[in-house]
């Protein structure tokens, strides 16, 4: 067993590389899952209640392509249901992070050329990636399968391995994809359209049929867990098909692995020009961050246009329930259940461009730490300027996603489109604070600036799962998301949002301020 | 003639170490500056001082005249920048990024570009990901060769290069200087450094301790004498800047101070010289000693 020499080694050291960003995967995601009974039992107390949320569940096409059919009125089942695709989704995208960092990651950067010179088997470094992906996957499980077992011991291990075996699927599908190409980002992006595509399937196929049974849904790994129906008939074979699909791609990875020399990738990577026409910090920002906005801008469109063509469905089955009408009302507003509705997608839209202004604005940290701002700074560009470039992308772009995401909505719903507009703009400037905290804890904290990821994430989850769990206000009060106007529906406040504009101007003003003054980093 | 660097005094510290400690540097405008130290000595973070990128934390520093931390921009405008381990981005081609580098300094001389490229083999149309260390190093120096600048700050520049490339390098610092641009040269090279380098900083722990021209430097180092003598020697011992002595009849080898040859050639004359060799300090000696120095300095001081 040379191949594998070192790999127990290996993982050793990749579980204490993850050791902050797994248990925190693993805890959202596992807080997702077990905060949803309580939720739903609140909101769906008795059996007629819930028969009723089920019935109208599956006579709606748009509604089962966002969560699938519901396949029986238990708590128990209803969980699996509410939350199962978005668990199954959550575990793929940790899984295929994890795998594509401790691969191809390792061999982009260099870092793995000096562990396999050393007394390292040359299946070791993709075994040991897998295995902190299984590592992972199975805590989660565990923690799922322990969370739910009061609820249907049998049903809770099915719906359990059904979440990690989602991920596992991905975990060696992002190990296929990290051998075929040259860069990490490229592997990750590749997963990913994989992971969407699964998704795409598996909401078309519910939409054209109930109960799960269309080809579509079989066709993607999301739909094998829908259709293991825990706590609803528990059919343990479907886990069967996550499992195979792991192992063949996993011996597809180890293939191809055999067949490449280290640093190597099947997919050629192009020449490109000998000549460049980039003259300056802010086009060089732009061209490298085009990508990431066109694929945001496409994501905020589409998403928009799905979800503005069900308010009008998601209203009919709402407004029969007044646990879930008060939810949506405390994410949405008070008016008609369909502007509540609207209002907290808008919102939900704002909480990702949240994500998007973060990652814009750490391109700067990116940049600086890997040495690449250096010879920048060396030359005639101030701190500013090269600041400016990719602040404009971040904070103009922000504006740019939300308008898209208005736009899809519109279209989508057919109506009220100024209404809608005004409701995704309005998201505006509390996105601009989110970045200004971004911009803040790089200009003054830059070795910490990875901590706006944090504030970006606290913002999503107060937003998303905090109305659910009834939270007290002060706690909800923290993001700044909570002193929007809920638009369309509520009256339009100038008042917060021109503090949240100028919070955010502060905060930038203030990480410039730092900027100018320290020293570079790297 | 004017200065292009002077720096006084320099200190930088990162929190309990100090990487700086009152570093002074004066480079002459026009001349090749060797800028030599041992690992961690405070090379780079005194090349980043200069550059703006790090504010010191006292002493002054000016280079071509302005503060580099207040002007970094209209500094910048004047120096072209190689660091020693040089990071491209993956998605652009090595030849975009020289033309970067140029249009931001307002343009750089497209025949000279074609011409460094052809000289250091550089294929410019590849992806920053498929570079080799040397090939991404080629581009940082194309781009600063390229660029009409008055000052180059280069930093270890030819740690990634074949001895051909390594040659093209040193003939276009040759050409720099005839042009009468001002080169700082951080190097580990001694060879380089010997060929290239008008004057030369030596620094330790932060703190020059050494500076001066190659001649002034070997003067300040120690001979070596092997003589066949026709009498028994005499009084070599008391003889001032005497080291190593060692007598064997007729035999004597010794090891003496530059500046005190003088005497000991007298010395030996008056015994009468059969045969004599003496053979004097390289470089190599010379930066040894200073390297050993900091060995000996590091296990003197108390854990």
């Amino acid at each position: 067993m040379t191949a594998l020499a070192g790999t127990g080694t290996l993982l050793r050291f990749s579980l204490r590389r993850d050791r902050a960003l797994l248990p925190v995967w693993i805890a959202v995601n596992a807080l997702m899952v077990l905060s949803m009974p309580k939720s739903l039992a609140g909101l769906y107390g008795t059996a007629p209640e819930r028969a009723a949320l089920m019935r109208q569940m599956n006579a709606d096409g748009s509604l089962r392509a966002l969560v699938g059919p519901v396949f029986d009125d238990s708590l128990g089942a209803l969980t699996a249901w509410r939350v199962g695709v978005y668990a199954g989704v959550l575990a793929a995208v940790m899984s295929l992070l994890v795998v594509v960092r401790h691969t191809r990651d390792e061999e982009e950067s260099g870092r793995q050329e000096l562990l396999s010179a050393g007394a390292l088997g040359r299946r070791a470094p993709l075994t040991a990636a897998l295995l902190t992906a299984a590592t992972a996957n199975a805590v989660l499980a565990l923690l799922i399968t322990a969370g739910l077992a009061a609820l249907g011991a049998r049903g809770a291990v099915v719906f359990g391995l059904g979440v990690a075996g989602v991920g596992l699927v991905f975990a060696t599908a992002a190990a296929v994809a990290a051998q075929l190409t040259g860069s990490a980002r490229l592997a990750r992006g590749l997963t990913a359209a994989l992971l969407g595509a699964a998704f795409a399937l598996r909401a078309a196929g519910d939409a054209s049929s109930a109960g799960g049974s269309s080809v579509l849904t079989w066709l993607s790994p999301l739909g094998w867990l829908e259709n293991a129906r825990a706590f609803a008939g528990d059919r343990w074979w479907v886990l069967l098909l996550l499992a195979a699909a792991t192992a063949v791609q996993a011996a597809a990875a180890y293939v191809l692995a055999g067949r490449r020399d280290l640093g190597m990738s099947f997919l050629p990577t192009r020449p490109g020009p000998a000549t460049g026409r980039l003259g300056s910090a802010a086009a060089l920002a732009w061209r490298l961050q085009r990508g990431a906005v066109l694929g945001w801008s496409l994501a905020f469109l589409l998403t928009g246009v799905v979800y503005g063509g069900m308010a009008d469905g998601v209203a009919g089955l709402v407004g029969d329930n007044p646990g879930a009408r008060q939810v949506f009302e405390r994410m949405g507003g008070q008016a008609g259940i369909t502007d509540a509705f609207l209002a907290s997608m808008t919102g939900l839209m704002g909480l990702l461009a949240g994500l998007f202004a973060v990652s814009a604005v750490l391109r700067l940290h990116a940049e600086e730490t890997s040495g690449r701002a250096e010879p920048l700074l060396a030359g005639p560009v101030s701190r500013l300027r090269w600041t400016a470039g990719h602040l404009t992308i971040a904070f103009a772009g922000t504006a740019w996603l939300m308008l898209l995401a208005g736009l899809g909505f519109a279209a989508g719903h057919g109506r009220q489109a100024g209404s809608i507009l005004g409701g995704c703009l309005v998201q505006v400037p509390a996105v601009w604070v989110i970045g200004g905290a971004a911009v803040l804890l790089h200009g003054v904290l830059p070795r910490l600036a990875p901590a706006a990821w944090a504030v970006a994430g606290a913002a999503l989850l107060l937003g998303w799962i905090g109305p659910a769990l009834d939270l007290p206000r002060s706690v909800l009060g923290t993001s700044p998301f909570a002193h929007l106007p809920k638009l369309p529906g509520g009256t339009m406040q100038w008042p917060p949002v021109l503090v949240l504009t100028g919070v955010a101007a502060a905060l930038v003003a203030a990480g410039l301020a730092g900027m100018r003054r320290r020293d570079l980093v790297g | 003639m004017t200065k292009a660097i002077t720096v006084r005094g320099l200190h930088k510290s990162f929190g309990r170490t100090h990487a700086l400690d009152g570093l002074d540097l004066t480079v002459e405008a026009g001349e090749v500056h060797g800028f030599l130290g041992p690992n961690g000595a405070g090379k780079s973070t005194a090349l980043r001082v200069l550059l703006g990128l790090l504010r010191a934390d006292a002493g002054a520093a000016q280079v071509l005249g302005r503060d580099p931390w207040r002007d970094a921009v209209e500094v910048h405008r004047r120096i072209a920048y190689v660091p020693g381990d040089v990071t491209l981005w993956r998605n652009l081609s090595g030849g975009e990024v020289i033309d970067l580098y140029g249009r931001l300094r307002g343009g750089l001389d497209a025949r000279r570009r074609a011409e460094l490229t052809e000289r250091f083999e550089l294929d410019p149309t590849k992806k920053g990901r498929a570079y080799s260390k040397g090939n991404r190093q080629k581009v940082a120096l194309v781009a600063a060769f390229a660029s009409d600048v008055d000052l180059l700050i280069l930093d270890e520049p030819t740690s990634g290069l074949d001895p051909l490339m390594e040659d093209v390098f040193r003939s276009c610092v040759e050409e720099e200087r005839s042009r009468g641009r001002t080169v700082l040269l951080s190097s580990h090279l001694l060879s380089e450094v010997e060929q290239l380098c008008d004057r030369v900083s030596i620094i330790r722990r932060g703190r020059t301790v050494e500076s001066g021209s190659l001649a002034d430097l070997r003067h300040l180092t120690r001979t070596s004498v092997t003589a066949e003598l026709a009498g028994p020697p005499d009084g070599l011992a008391d003889l001032p800047g005497v080291h190593d002595l060692d007598v064997q009849g007729r035999r004597v080898r010794l090891q003496v101070d530059t500046d005190r040859l003088d005497g000991v050639l007298r010395s030996l004359t008056a015994s009468g010289v059969r045969s004599l060799t003496s053979t004097p300090p390289t470089l190599e000696e010379l930066f040894l000693r200073h390297y050993r120095d900091e060995a000996t300095d590091l296990s003197e001081v108390p854990a």
